[in-house]
């Protein structure tokens, strides 16, 4: 089998292919940052409705740390009152292992494929290379 | 011969200088990643709380040991630019080395704009302790990641020279503030009996921790980027990553315990500048601004590091090919990858830009979780190739494959953790790569020859 004679990519079609992938990084990176249901959280449903540091169960020691930062009691219940939701819907998390294991599968299936030519050509074509050269 | 006509068809005929010696391989690696103790591993408090965040920097810890461990070994034996991309090339194929080019430039680029964006927060935080209220950060990001990019282009030895003394002061910041914290009379300074508290979340938030764990370390394995800039890769590149490692550990350690013992975990889950803040409650005004100085100079080192090395990723896949041939040009004078290095410049502005600094570094640790993912699987198959006495390593690791199970079992659980509170990214981020690598088949593939993309002088793998 001769060795793969690769085409010469013209500049027009390098251009392409620069914007192609700049656009694909675009739109993955800024899809997460705009999907609002993300991030967090729960906001707390039983909101505090004057804010005093002993309605946010704060204790003495934190309320002098939380003033040394600049915050009072309706600053801190913002931060204090954000929470994270870790509720696990099966049907997400099965979807997403799917689409990992399947993306490693994949590409390691491809790859491998890939390898088998890259190695015939090295090792079985015209820009051989003798088996024993890097032994120690 | 200008620094246009230099392209990837007479690349062969000129290469970048070996001028590198442990240290900068120290300052590469550290210099990338200590703005995490800065910024970034805070989050991990967030989402589940301050013991949460301390079992997460054990157990991210292991993980990275792992990836020092193994990316010692590959790195030792497989010098060339473009680090664990050149190592997928050799070892598992083409559209594999694709993917972790592709992970190293988002990871890096990400970072970098994270690092820009801190540098800007910096200084809208100073202007306003100053007087002066409402200070548009924007242009200290352009700036900051221009100015980088110069230094970059115009040659890695005064880059990495120049990293290796911010980075050392960052340190040296960190050690001044727990000396400054009062270390040795608990209660004084320091109330961690009054502000540590039971796990917020249960052991599912510690969990979830694992996320933003990452990043006490990540980009430590960007030690690989400088393998062919090195003089003696078998010999700067264990010392470099192994002495980074171990700086690394002592620095996220302390920087756990000074800040618990000074902030509210709440407050801490979502400062912007954690160790900043701590200083500012200390009231010490010197150490203010040591810290002010430390922060900014770990951001600009991560920044610094992180253009080196997806710039030197990008070209390495312009060179072979993978991606359009004109990034793989190396300049005549300064032997940098010039274009690679231009290139990336507005793409990590623009996203600096969005100001979403959660988001930026969640994009950032996913592309690196990919890549950990892909070295221990890279490290079985690089044994069983190529096992131990049938071609030189520079450094052999010991207790094969152990290392390599635990970094696969660590990745899967650090996804899982991802999936807590970042279900919709981890699945985006996964779109992308997918897409990429089905248009990586369908389009690029016709432009890469074969038989170049083995270049290493060893004997035929096993199996093939």
């Amino acid at each position: 089998m001769s060795n793969y004679i690769p085409k010469i990519q013209a500049k027009r079609g390098q251009l392409f292919d620069s914007l192609f992938i700049l656009v694909l990084v675009y739109v993955s990176l800024y899809i997460p940052l705009f999907l609002e249901s993300d991030v967090k959280s729960v906001e707390e449903t039983a909101q505090v409705q004057s804010y005093t540091w002993e309605a946010l169960g704060v204790s003495a020691v934190e309320q002098e740390q939380w003033q040394k930062l600049g915050h009072d009691p309706a600053s801190a219940a913002d931060i204090i009152n954000n929470k994270f939701d870790y509720t696990i819907d099966p049907l997400m998390l099965a979807i997403t292992a799917l689409v990992i294991i399947g993306y490693f599968f994949f590409v390691l299936r491809v790859s491998n494929k890939q390898y088998r030519e890259v190695i015939h050509e090295k090792f079985n074509g015209a820009n051989k290379q003798p088996d024993a050269e890097a032994r120690q | 011969m200008t620094a246009e006509s230099t392209s990837a068809e007479n690349v062969q005929r000129i290469s970048m200088f070996k001028v590198l010696n442990p240290f900068h391989v120290w300052a590469l690696g550290v210099g990338i990643v200590l703005v995490g103790e800065f910024m970034g591993w805070n989050f991990s408090v967030a989402k589940g709380g301050a013991y949460g965040a301390l079992i997460a920097c054990w157990v991210i810890g292991l993980l990275y040991s792992c990836v020092a461990m193994i990316d010692s070994e590959v790195t030792s034996t497989v010098a060339a630019a473009g680090g664990q991309y050149t190592q997928a090339k050799h070892i598992i194929g083409p559209l594999m080395a694709f993917n972790v080019g592709l992970y190293l430039v988002m990871a890096y680029t990400m970072l970098e704009a994270a690092d820009a964006l801190i540098v800007g927060d910096l200084m809208t935080a100073v202007a306003a302790a100053t007087g002066y209220e409402g200070l548009n950060p924007q242009p200290f990001v352009v700036l900051t990641i221009a100015f980088l990019a110069w230094l970059n282009y115009r040659g890695v030895f005064m880059t990495l020279t120049v990293n290796f003394v911010i980075t050392l002061f960052a340190f040296l910041a960190i050690i001044a503030l727990f000396v400054g914290s009062d270390p040795l009379n608990p209660g004084s300074v320091l109330k961690h009996s009054d502000l540590l508290t039971d796990l917020p979340y249960g052991w599912i938030g510690v969990v979830a921790a694992l996320q933003f764990g990452m990043w006490y370390y990540l980009g430590i394995e960007g030690t690989c980027q400088a393998a062919e800039e090195v003089r003696s890769a078998g010999r700067a590149i264990p010392l470099g990553t192994i002495g980074g490692i171990l700086t690394l550990l002592v620095a996220a350690t302390l920087t756990w315990y000074v800040s618990t013992g000074l902030m509210p975990w709440q407050y801490l889950g979502q400062a912007t500048t954690p160790l900043y803040d701590a200083a500012s409650i200390i009231g010490n005004p010197s150490l203010q601004v040591v810290l002010f100085i430390g922060t900014m100079f770990a951001a600009i080192a991560s920044a610094n590091g992180c253009i080196n090395d997806a710039a030197r990723a990008w070209f390495s896949m312009g060179r072979d090919r993978y991606m359009p041939t004109w990034f793989g040009a190396i300049h005549p004078h300064y032997r940098t990858p010039f274009r690679a290095i231009i290139f990336l410049i507005p793409i990590a502005v623009s996203f600096a830009f969005t100001g979403l600094l959660d988001q930026v570094i969640t994009f950032s640790i996913l592309s690196g979780l990919l890549g950990y993912t892909f070295m221990s699987i890279n490290m079985m198959k690089f044994r069983k190739m190529w096992p131990l006495g049938v071609i030189k390593r520079g450094y052999i690791h010991p207790f094969h494959p152990i290392p390599a199970l635990v970094l696969l079992g660590l990745c899967s659980v650090v996804y899982f953790a991802t999936f807590l509170g970042y279900g919709a990214s981890l699945l985006s981020i996964m779109a992308f790569y997918i897409v990429a690598s089905v248009w990586f088949v369908l389009r690029r593939y016709q432009f890469v020859k074969r038989g170049d993309q083995f270049t290493m002088p060893w004997p035929r793998p096993k199996g093939y």
